[in-house]
């Protein structure tokens, strides 16, 4: 197999480049994580059921996995907007907006989970106004995680559709395409395969996220509770096994969950390359 | 020949500057310690560095370190090399103690079982005393809401909870009327937070809570801070002993050679100067005597420790905040 892509090859230095990124990656992922599990052996089968499938733990899977899905929907459809505008239309403060975007990469998640709180909550600028509640609920986890997930979906798409070749849209125009469809047949199944990566890296980055979302959940066990949390509490009762178990299941659902939209993007990649 | 004459001054000068620090030894420590406990060592250690010098002539450096006293446990654990840790809950201790970093009765190594102070849950409420809250019965009532910390992640959460505990079963006389009591107080709390500064900042900015349950150094400086009209702290009949363990840590010292320092340091924290610190910081001091110079700020409360209600930390810990434990009971479903 390796000789076969190695004849393909144009490029020289196929071989210490591969070993250089199966040592990176084994050094920096696969040996941190593969101590999860291997403190997780400590455990017996069933007990690490009845760890990860108590109430409080499986309402936290819900809460994490739902509002990482849908902060990443929200900043896939929202993401997709503002990359578009910062493409496709001169405004004055362009540049500044386009800065504005990584903001949430840089800021320490904690300001921002303290920033958005602040605002949100009944007292806050925005909660005053608001007729239901969004700091202390599981609302306020959505809001957080959507902050934190914008950048990925701005920065993946922003360039594809920077390179769009302007002809196509053209030629779609010429051959009697209405905008909609242009958009529809041409510009979206080429910018797909980007938006589902931006949504895969927000989606991850929320699965994880837990300095932001601890100041605005109000961590309510079996309401507002993050699975980061119930593992941070594990570990403060020294209870180690208990939180790498819960890391684990959290870590396998993830890898599934990526694989799957890591196979769609192939697919719609496919798609689009197909038709063009 | 003035030039080499000047030079010569300027090496002897040298010679006994070094000479004079070789002289008397200069030591560095460590102290481990809880995250809001840095403004206190940071006084403490402006005191001891004299106080060491006169004592021995040694120069003493003690460097600090502060995080979650949990997390700061499982960094010693790990290998951060702490001459001395001061917590905040004996448990973390015990950790290091099972770790085999220190010995396993490290209470008997300094008096008043190794805390040389320590603090209690107060609660502090808005002007005026709306709801007119003075005990621990006024908290379950209906329509009052409370500001406290998770007990799953903070140890004034766990106090709290305790507090409200041994409260409740010297009132009603059963473990079981005390669960009921503890299960319809944590139900009025709308928000858990992470940390008992996080508490304090739901309770103070956003205004949640009609009371906000935390350690009485904490309420105390806040009603320092903020004037009088905002806020009123309410002292409840009977609270538990939050006790502060410090340690010194075998393995460390043994290996630094700084045993003498660390002792010292921690027995500093005995001497009446160090006590007197403690109280500046609303922690309350163990002697008597400096307790009694500062009735003024620490109201009379009758305090049960923790080993008295409870049967020690170790058997808190199992019967209420593992998983499983009471805690987790009250937000079990169908309750």
């Amino acid at each position: 197999m390796a000789a076969v892509i190695k004849r393909h090859s144009v490029l020289p230095g196929f071989g210490p480049a591969l070993g250089f990124a199966l040592v990176y990656l084994g050094l920096i992922v696969l040996i941190p994580l593969s101590a999860a599990f291997l403190k997780t052996a400590g455990l017996s089968w069933e007990a690490f059921w009845t760890t990860v499938t108590a109430p409080r733990v499986l309402a936290s899977y819900r809460l994490t996995f739902g509002a990482s899905l849908l902060a990443a929907s929200l900043n896939a459809v929202f993401g997709l907007i503002v990359a578009w505008v910062l493409v496709r239309y001169p405004f004055p403060g362009k540049k500044l907006v386009d800065a504005l975007v990584d903001l949430p990469f840089a800021l320490p998640t904690a300001v921002a989970g303290i920033a958005l709180t602040a605002l949100y909550a009944q007292n806050g600028w925005i909660g005053q106004y608001l007729p239901f509640k969004i700091a202390f609920t599981p609302i306020g986890v959505v809001v957080a995680l959507t902050f934190i997930g914008l950048p990925f979906v701005v920065r993946t798409v922003q360039p594809v559709l920077e390179d769009f070749d302007r002809d196509v849209e053209e030629a779609a125009a010429a051959l009697g395409a209405s905008r909609w469809q242009t958009f529809v047949r041409v510009i979206f199944p080429a910018i797909a395969p980007a938006l589902l990566t931006g949504f895969a890296m927000a989606f991850a980055r929320a699965l994880g996220e837990y300095g932001s979302v601890i100041f605005i959940a109000g961590n309510v066990p079996m309401v507002s509770e993050i699975t980061p949390l119930i593992i941070i509490s594990k570990l403060e009762q020294y209870d180690y096994t208990g939180a790498t178990a819960v890391a684990v299941v959290m870590l396998v659902i993830s890898f599934v969950l990526l694989l799957v939209i890591n196979g769609l993007q192939w697919w719609s990649g496919r798609r689009a390359a197909a038709t063009v | 020949m003035k030039l080499p004459r000047r030079l010569l001054a300027a090496a002897l000068g040298i010679a006994l500057a070094v000479g004079a620090t070789a002289h008397a030894a200069s030591v560095e420590i460590l102290n481990v310690s809880y995250d809001v406990a840095r403004e206190f060592y940071k006084d403490v250690n402006a005191q001891f560095v004299p106080f060491w010098k006169q004592q021995t002539g040694d120069e003493v450096t003690v460097n600090q370190s502060h995080a979650g006293s949990s997390k700061q446990a499982r960094a010693v654990i790990d290998g951060l090399a702490a001459d001395v840790v001061t917590m905040n809950q004996q448990t973390d201790v015990d950790a290091i103690a099972k770790a085999g970093l220190l010995s396993q009765d490290w209470r008997k190594a300094f008096p008043y079982n190794a805390a040389p102070y320590g603090s209690t849950i107060i609660f502090l409420v808005r002007k005026g005393n709306p709801k007119n809250i003075k005990d621990w019965d006024d908290l379950v009532k209906d329509g009052v809401q409370l500001a406290i910390v998770n007990p799953k992640t903070g140890g004034n959460g766990r106090y709290s909870y305790l507090g409200a505990w041994a409260y409740a079963k010297r009132k009603y006389g059963s473990d079981q009327k005390a669960q009921e009591f503890v299960g319809t107080l944590f139900r009025n709390a709308p928000v858990l937070d992470a940390g008992g500064r996080a508490a304090t900042t739901t309770f103070i900015q956003r205004g949640i809570g009609d009371a906000l349950l935390t350690f009485e150094s904490e309420v105390l400086q806040i009603a320092r801070e903020f004037s009088k009209d905002e806020f009123q702290v309410v002292v409840p009949s009977l609270s538990v002993d939050a006790d502060a363990p410090v340690a010194v840590v075998d393995k460390v010292v043994e290996q630094k050679g700084t045993r003498k320092v660390a002792e010292g340091y921690l027995n500093f924290l005995y001497s009446d100067e160090g006590q007197r610190i403690a109280a500046r910081h609303y922690l309350r001091p163990r002697k008597p005597e400096i307790l009694a110079e500062y009735k003024a700020v620490f109201a009379p409360i009758e305090l049960v420790t923790v080993e008295e209600a409870f049967g020690g930390w170790a058997r808190a810990q199992a019967e209420h905040f593992a998983d499983g434990g009471t805690f987790d009971q009250i937000y079990a479903p169908g309750k």
